[in-house]
């Protein structure tokens, strides 16, 4: 594989990575609320997909229809009923619970599901690829790539323009101040929660496509995520966009070099990132 | 401002309440007696009880760092497999005495945690958390790098070789006891100390404690590193018992799944907590065993219904009517009498 090629594997893998960092940059970066269990919720999606098309026989795309609301609903209760229990002082307790749902919905599909790799298949889109000189581009990865551009526009969009979104950004500022002005944050609260779970599901279905996946795969996504959103910067949506392509250029980039090493190495660029640059490439000020 | 010194005679300020005067003993009498269970009981028993001595360490190091030190980490298998590799290449490939090897692969992960902490510490609260995990990622990727570390299958540990079975069990449960003791000494005298009171005023708010003198970054860090050297004693003693090497055992993110459930349920930010949280853990996983994922479906629910309802866990709802301690850990005040 050549460095070129190399390039825009990474850029590819990136819009992948992006996809599904969106959720966790906007309640974890924007909202500042802790997430442990965002991967878990991209596999449970994932597997929800897997058995819709086994059973209606649709395309995995298209198990979206179903997939995303039911996803969006659960996040909405979750964040309303349980999680919003947890905010506010100490991290603890919100660690504690992400962390121990994540363990329960691990274990949930251990037992329904089976410890097995899974895939999901789009037919002759999984194969299909645009030769162009000396870069070959896959056209799943392709459209992957330009479809999370327009999520990151819209929801860019969402947070920069819309009344919500401005209720977003001045309740990660000061909840209370916000309360007095009639806007109620644990509904704000509970939609960043259902907005957080449609993209995880999303994220969650686009890379059981790509990639295989079983039921203990949520810890990966999750890193993944992560590192997107410290190497973007900590509050910055664009900034987790550029996050997850550097993370992906990394991994295919360092591969090239050192065969099978492309997670160390994205891990190894995401700590230098930590190390020397801790507010990320939109460079805002880290609030902790 | 003019008060009478006699008046300040009148208030006796100790360290030992009633119930640690009690307890403290009662629990060094429990250790004593402990050190004679192989001669008691079947080796079985023994080795069990190895297992929750472990608990008991993985547990109280968590709770030095996140109850009392603030940081949640997620992470902490790192220093379970550094302490494990560490052990086995001390012990096999330089030959070194098991009892020494024990305390330099505690040494070497504390060395690790050290440098880790420079790195780590750029993140707060959740942030940390993952941050961690992903730190033990790492240091696992390059762990299985080298050959002469066995690359992703790992390694055996020959060193016990020379015991024979019976001996072996007893003597890594005398060492899992004596480092359980070393640890809850370590714990008690650190907590007591001006400086826990330091480290437990970051945790309530680090700016404020900063505004108070206390030298916020060096205090995380020294917990930070005695985390690490606790857990990485852990783990040779887990190499001792299992005398294997395997990376994806070692550094899996169930270790720290096992430290936080216990910690929690048992009470965070207490010397007792972490004791009675391994304890149930313990007792929970010799009955339920056979049941594999249902087993975590099930502490993962008790966790978080501790987590929402019960902060203070099991140790928070036995002192709610009144607090105790069975160790010496706080200030008392006691009037001598009335004037």
């Amino acid at each position: 594989m050549n460095l070129l090629d190399a390039v825009f594997q990474g850029l590819m893998l990136g819009g992948l990575y992006a996809i599904f960092a969106a959720g966790l940059s906007l309640i974890f970066g924007v909202m500042k609320i802790v997430s442990l269990s965002y991967g878990a919720f991209g596999v449970m999606a994932a597997f929800l997909a897997l058995h819709f098309t086994e059973a209606t026989g649709w395309s995995a795309v298209l198990s979206l229809l179903i997939v995303v609301p039911l996803m969006a609903a659960f996040g909405w209760a979750l964040q309303r009923f349980v999680l919003q229990r947890t905010l506010g002082g100490s991290a603890l307790p919100s660690i504690l619970v992400t962390f121990g749902i994540a363990i329960i919905i691990e274990n949930v599909l251990l037992i329904t599901e089976s410890a097995d790799q899974k895939r999901m298949s789009l037919g002759w889109i999984d194969t299909a690829a645009l030769e162009l000189g000396v870069i070959r581009l896959g056209v799943y990865p392709l459209g992957l790539f330009i479809f999370s551009v327009l999520l990151f526009g819209i929801l860019s969009l969402v947070i920069a323009r819309t009344q919500f979104g401005r209720a977003v950004r001045a309740i990660s500022e000061d909840a209370p101040t916000v309360e007095l002005l009639g806007i109620r944050p644990k509904t704000i609260y509970a939609w960043a929660g259902a907005i957080a779970l449609a993209l995880a599901a999303i994220g969650g279905v686009a890379s059981g496509i790509q990639t295989s996946f079983s039921p203990t795969s949520g810890g990966m996504l999750l890193i993944f995520a992560f590192e997107a959103v410290i190497i973007g910067g900590i509050g910055s949506l664009w900034g987790t966009f550029t996050g997850a392509l550097v993370l992906g250029v990394a991994q295919t980039v360092g591969a090239n070099f050192f065969p099978s090493q492309g997670i160390l190495i994205g891990h190894i660029v995401f700590l230098i990132f930590l190390a020397f640059m801790p507010q990320g490439l939109s460079g805002r000020v880290k609030r902790s | 401002m003019t008060a009478a010194p006699t008046e300040v005679s009148q208030v006796r300020v100790t360290r030992w309440t009633r119930t640690s005067r009690f307890g403290t003993p009662a629990v060094t009498l429990i250790f004593v007696i402990l050190f004679a269970l192989p001669f008691m009981t079947a080796l079985s028993n023994v080795r069990s009880v190895t297992d929750l001595l472990i608990f008991i360490i993985l547990g109280s190091m968590w709770n030095l760092m996140a109850g009392y030190g603030g940081m949640e980490s997620v992470g902490q298998q790192a220093y379970i497999g550094l302490g494990a590799y560490g052990f086995v290449v001390r012990a096999d490939q330089l030959g070194i005495n098991i009892f020494a090897a024990v305390l330099l692969a505690g040494l070497i992960a504390g060395v690790i945690a050290f440098l880790i902490s420079f790195v780590a510490f750029r993140l707060v609260g959740g942030y940390f958390a993952i941050g961690t995990w992903v730190i033990a990622e790492i240091v696992k990727l390059i762990i299985t790098q080298f050959p002469s570390l066995g690359l992703g299958s790992g390694m055996s540990l020959y060193a016990m070789s020379s015991f024979d079975r019976d001996l072996r069990i007893a003597v890594s449960y005398w060492i899992a006891l004596g480092v359980t003791m070393l640890a809850l000494i370590t714990c008690v005298l650190l907590v007591r100390s001006g400086f826990g009171l330091g480290l437990t005023a970051v945790r309530d708010d680090p700016t404020a404690a900063a505004t108070s003198g206390v030298d916020v970054s060096r205090a995380k860090r020294l917990v930070f590193v005695i985390a690490g050297i606790g857990t990485g004693i852990a783990g040779a003693i887990i190499t001792i018992s299992t005398l294997r090497v395997q990376p994806d055992s070692l550094f899996s993110v169930q270790w720290s799944v096992l430290m936080i459930f216990m910690v929690v349920i048992g009470g965070v930010g207490s010397i007792e907590g972490p004791i009675i949280g391994a304890i149930i853990f313990w007792g929970l996983r010799e009955a339920l065993a056979d049941y594999g994922s249902l087993y975590l479906i099930l502490l993962g629910v008790v966790a978080i219904v501790f987590a929402l309802f019960f902060r203070g866990g099991i140790w928070g709802l036995i002192q709610r009517r009144r607090r105790f301690s069975v160790f010496p850990i706080g200030y008392s005040t006691s009037f001598d009498g009335a004037k």
